[in-house]
């Protein structure tokens, strides 16, 4: 478990950043009761951790280290940053844009499926387009997040079944990608 | 609607929560909390009447002998209102309609209904109730639920199942009752004849004419045939019976000990036990307790789902879940955040619900022993077998995601699905590592760097045989003596990794799924004797039975009552047994299978309890011959070799791994067959 590179911090905060825009500065700021989230790289995953916790993860091995705090996502073998499901507490408390989807669409996009223009409850004013998305429910429940795929005005003239946010990451992985989401040592 | 997950395999009820609750829970949501009108009450009065009285019956077994003869005679009349009462008890708790109508509760308002909490419909609903069973005399129903059904405690929870039938598949229902009544009518008949006897003393048949005769229905039943095994049912409820009043019904000149083995017998033959098992388990109850016992651990017991706090409340939940079909209760008064499952339309471990981490699945059992915990926030907490996470993840949700838990999981494999479950339920205070528990203080550099430990520990699962029947066979002795033997390692290490200096802390639980006497007290005996500087409290939960002080001419600490136990026949929960631990001073350095030494030290610490030991002196000589003795006890057979091997060994060579097992006498007084293993093939070499 290390902190990560300049380089290494670039990639991840550029993607987050994605997501949250401004508020990117939110997740790093010291806390209240003094601590902070620092980033740690442990085999090739990053983590987002409450900085006391990382200096006690310090203590173990590390390949008996398996996890830590949240997971954020991993660098590729070719260097880039790929964002997980795992990051969706994070992503969604702190998201810029945001899509509601309507109950008959969650289970489409549970399932892996673009969000279609009927499925679309509300949606974030000024979106522009290719921006990241949380996905919520009607409810507020976040399911995951996604690119758009038209900017917000663009997106009102669409016909119903139009693709409006491309899939990136949703829960229903926790179910079909056990096997690859999470190192296993 | 198909027939119920209750109703087919006869599951017990929990607790209903109070009304009072519910009206509570209205008044904090603002709603008005009105009486209930007359006549709903009035019915309603009844029906707590009805079950008043079954609930009275119960304690009591004794006065169905007496009458016996009166209910049999009127057996045959009783199906038709014995259904009718099921039905209204159908109709009165959950009706999907009803359900329906409450989770459009706008309308109901509108309407002027009454209801808007989901869970207290039941005004309403014994209002339907009182109009379907007006045709009935409710005298009649009484005494139909009186007389019809008897209680005998193997029996209770399936009658108490169905008194409280949420379900409804009437069809089904009736059918199941039926087949009740009749076998209920073979006890009353059985009944009826051990009263006829009492003039003409003379027990019930056990045993056949001949030995012979035994064997061959003992084998019949393995091949399975029906009619068999309800005579092998019967001869089981016979010997229990004579059990239970041996100075009366018992043969002449058989004695008590025939009886149970041949109970055992049955038993083996008719659940599927290995001998071994049936007797360890049949010695921890009373006869007809073991029966009860047996029987429960066929039926599955209720799917259980724990609210993840961190993400939502059991309201919104429980109301969500609902809306998708799911028929629930709040799981009882001792959990404010399980919920019972009785039906869901849906898979319960794919909904969106789950995928977005607001509930998990996990056993009632496996609250308890982080119930007993109960981590606050901002505590340093071990979880030492952590896998799936159920209990590591409640742990962190009562913590409020403050504070840092390690899960650890000696098995990678298993740790994934409990990255899974912490990354699912959106916990953040999670460290997860894969460590052997027996290392454990020292990984984390020394002793005492835990506010609490919870130690779920590796065990048979005599407890959940109802989920994993493979345990009826594979299990053997050698099973019970290397479990309890890396159980007490981990023990000690996880007494050492408390903090006992800590001012909410100090505390540890250690808990298993098994409901063996060793795996459990003997366990907890060992590490207070081992442990001076930890002492037993009281878990803090408000049910179950207490741990055994003495068993078969054991006796423990006084102390272990403080332990408890759970049974599958009486708690409705997998077997279980939970010890709360605290810890008041440090651990000596030098003490047992402390931290500051190897490993091995603790190996075969663990052994001493278990096995008797051979003296060791620090002789040399002596100790070449405790070598070998040992190697005899332990049955390798070709002894003779063995002695040659010694007379040909090289001197000089000798004298080195001498040398080392002197280095090593701990670890060389374990018995336990991996232990022996090395020194023997050490001298192979």
């Amino acid at each position: 478990m290390r902190p990560l590179t300049e380089e290494e911090t670039q990639a991840v905060f550029k993607k987050l950043a994605e997501y949250t825009g401004a508020s990117l500065k939110n997740i790093i700021a010291p806390q209240e009761d003094g601590d902070r989230n620092v980033f740690r790289l442990s085999q090739n995953r990053v983590y987002v951790v409450r900085l006391s916790m990382a200096n006690l993860a310090t203590s173990i091995a590390r390949d008996n280290l398996l996890s830590l705090g949240t997971c954020l996502g991993k660098f590729t073998k070719s260097g880039k940053f790929r964002i997980h499901i795992t990051a969706l507490p994070i992503l969604a408390e702190h998201a810029r844009h945001k899509l509601w989807i309507r109950p008959n669409g969650v289970m489409p996009f549970l399932y892996g499926g673009n969000i279609v223009k009927a499925h679309v409850g509300r949606f974030s004013e000024d979106c522009p387009e290719h921006q990241g998305l949380v996905v919520y429910t009607m409810d507020d429940v976040p399911l995951g997040f996604g690119v758009s795929a038209r900017s917000t005005a663009e997106s009102r003239r669409l016909d119903p079944t139009g693709v409006v946010c491309f899939r990136q990451a949703d829960c229903g992985e926790y179910l079909r990608d056990e096997d690859t989401l999470f190192q296993s040592g | 609607m198909g027939q119920g997950r209750r109703m087919k395999r006869k599951q017990g009820m929990p607790e209903a929560l109070s009304e009072e609750h519910f009206a509570n829970l209205k008044r904090k949501a603002g709603l008005p909390v009105e009486p209930p009108v007359e006549k709903a009450s009035l019915s309603n009065k009844k029906r707590k009447t009805a079950k008043g009285a079954a609930a009275a019956k119960k304690p009591e077994p004794a006065p169905k002998k007496s009458s016996a003869k009166k209910s049999n005679g009127k057996a045959k009349k009783l199906p038709e209102p014995e259904k009718d009462s099921e039905d209204e008890e159908m109709g009165d708790e959950f009706d999907l309609d009803q359900l329906e109508d409450d989770a459009s509760s706008d309308e109901d308002a509108s309407l002027g209904e009454k209801k808007k909490n989901i869970w207290s419909d039941e005004e309403k609903d014994s209002d339907d109730a009182e109009e379907d069973d007006s045709v009935f005399d409710s005298d009649d129903q009484e005494d139909g639920g009186k007389k019809g059904k008897f209680v005998f405690s193997d029996d209770e929870d399936e009658s108490d199942a169905e008194e409280k039938l949420t379900a409804a598949n009437i069809a089904g229902l009736s059918r199941k009752l039926d087949k009740k009544l009749a076998e209920d009518k073979a006890i009353t008949e059985t009944e009826m004849q051990e009263s006829a006897m009492q003039t003409n003393i003379d027990g019930p048949k056990i045993f056949g004419d001949e030995d012979d005769e035994d064997d061959e229905l003992a084998d019949k039943s393995k091949s399975l045939l029906a009619p068999d095994l309800q005579l092998l049912r019967q001869r089981i409820t016979d010997t229990i019976r004579v059990l239970d009043d041996f100075a009366n019904l018992a043969e002449d000149g058989r004695s008590r000990a025939e009886y149970t083995a041949q109970l055992l017998k049955d038993i083996c033959a008719y659940y599927g036990y290995s001998p071994y098992l049936a007797e360890k388990l049949f010695n921890l109850f009373t006869p007809r307790e073991a029966f009860a016992f047996f029987e429960a651990n066929e039926m599955p017991r209720p799917v259980v789902i724990r609210t993840n706090t961190l993400r939502t409340h059991r309201r919104d939940l429980a109301q969500a879940l609902i809306n998708r079909g799911v028929t629930l209760e709040p799981v009882g008064k001792w959990s404010k955040v399980g919920l019972q499952i009785f039906e869901a339309n849906v898979p319960l471990g794919a909904t969106p619900e789950y995928l977005a981490g607001h509930y998990i699945i996990q056993a009632a059992a496996s609250f308890l022993p982080v119930m007993a915990l109960s981590p606050q926030p901002n505590e340093r907490v071990l979880d030492m077998a952590s896998a799936p996470g159920g209990k590591t993840t409640y742990c962190s949700a009562m913590m409020n995601n403050t504070g840092i838990v390690f899960a650890n999981d000696p098995n990678k494999e298993r740790a994934k699905g409990l990255i899974g479950n912490v990354a699912r339920l959106g916990v953040r205070n999670v460290i997860v590592c894969s460590y052997d528990g027996r290392e454990f203080p020292r990984v984390m550099g020394g002793f005492d760097r835990f506010i609490r430990v919870l130690l779920d520990a590796p065990c048979s699962g005599t407890g959940v045989i109802s989920k994993d029947p493979s345990v009826k066979t594979n299990k053997d002795e050698k099973d019970f003596i290397s479990l309890p033997h890396m159980q007490k390692q981990l023990l000690l290490s996880a007494i050492d990794s408390v903090n006992h200096a800590s001012e909410t802390g100090g505390f540890l639980v250690y808990s298993t799924c098994s409901v063996t006497v060793e795996e459990n007290e003997s366990v907890v005996a060992y590490a207070l004797s081992r442990r001076p500087n930890v002492k037993l409290v009281d878990a803090g939960i408000p049910f179950g039975k207490e741990g055994f002080t003495s068993y078969m001419g054991k006796k423990f600490h006084p102390s272990l009552k403080l332990t408890r136990r759970f049974y599958p026949h009486a708690h409705n929960i997998d077997g279980f047994y939970v010890a709360k631990f605290q810890k008041i001073g440090p651990t000596a350095p030098n003490a047992i299978g402390a931290a500051g030494k190897k490993n091995g030290n603790a190996a075969a610490s663990g052994d001493e309890e278990v096995i008797d030991k051979t003296p060791i002196t620090t002789d040399e000589d002596t100790e070449v011959e405790d070598k070998s003795t040992k190697k005899k006890s332990k049955g390798t057979g070709n002894t003779g070799t063995e002695k040659s091997d010694f007379s040909a060994f090289d001197e000089d060579e000798d004298v080195k791994y001498m040398e080392k097992a002197k280095k090593n006498a701990m670890r060389r007084r374990g018995l336990d067959p991996k232990s022996l293993k090395k020194p023997k093939s050490q001298e192979k070499k």
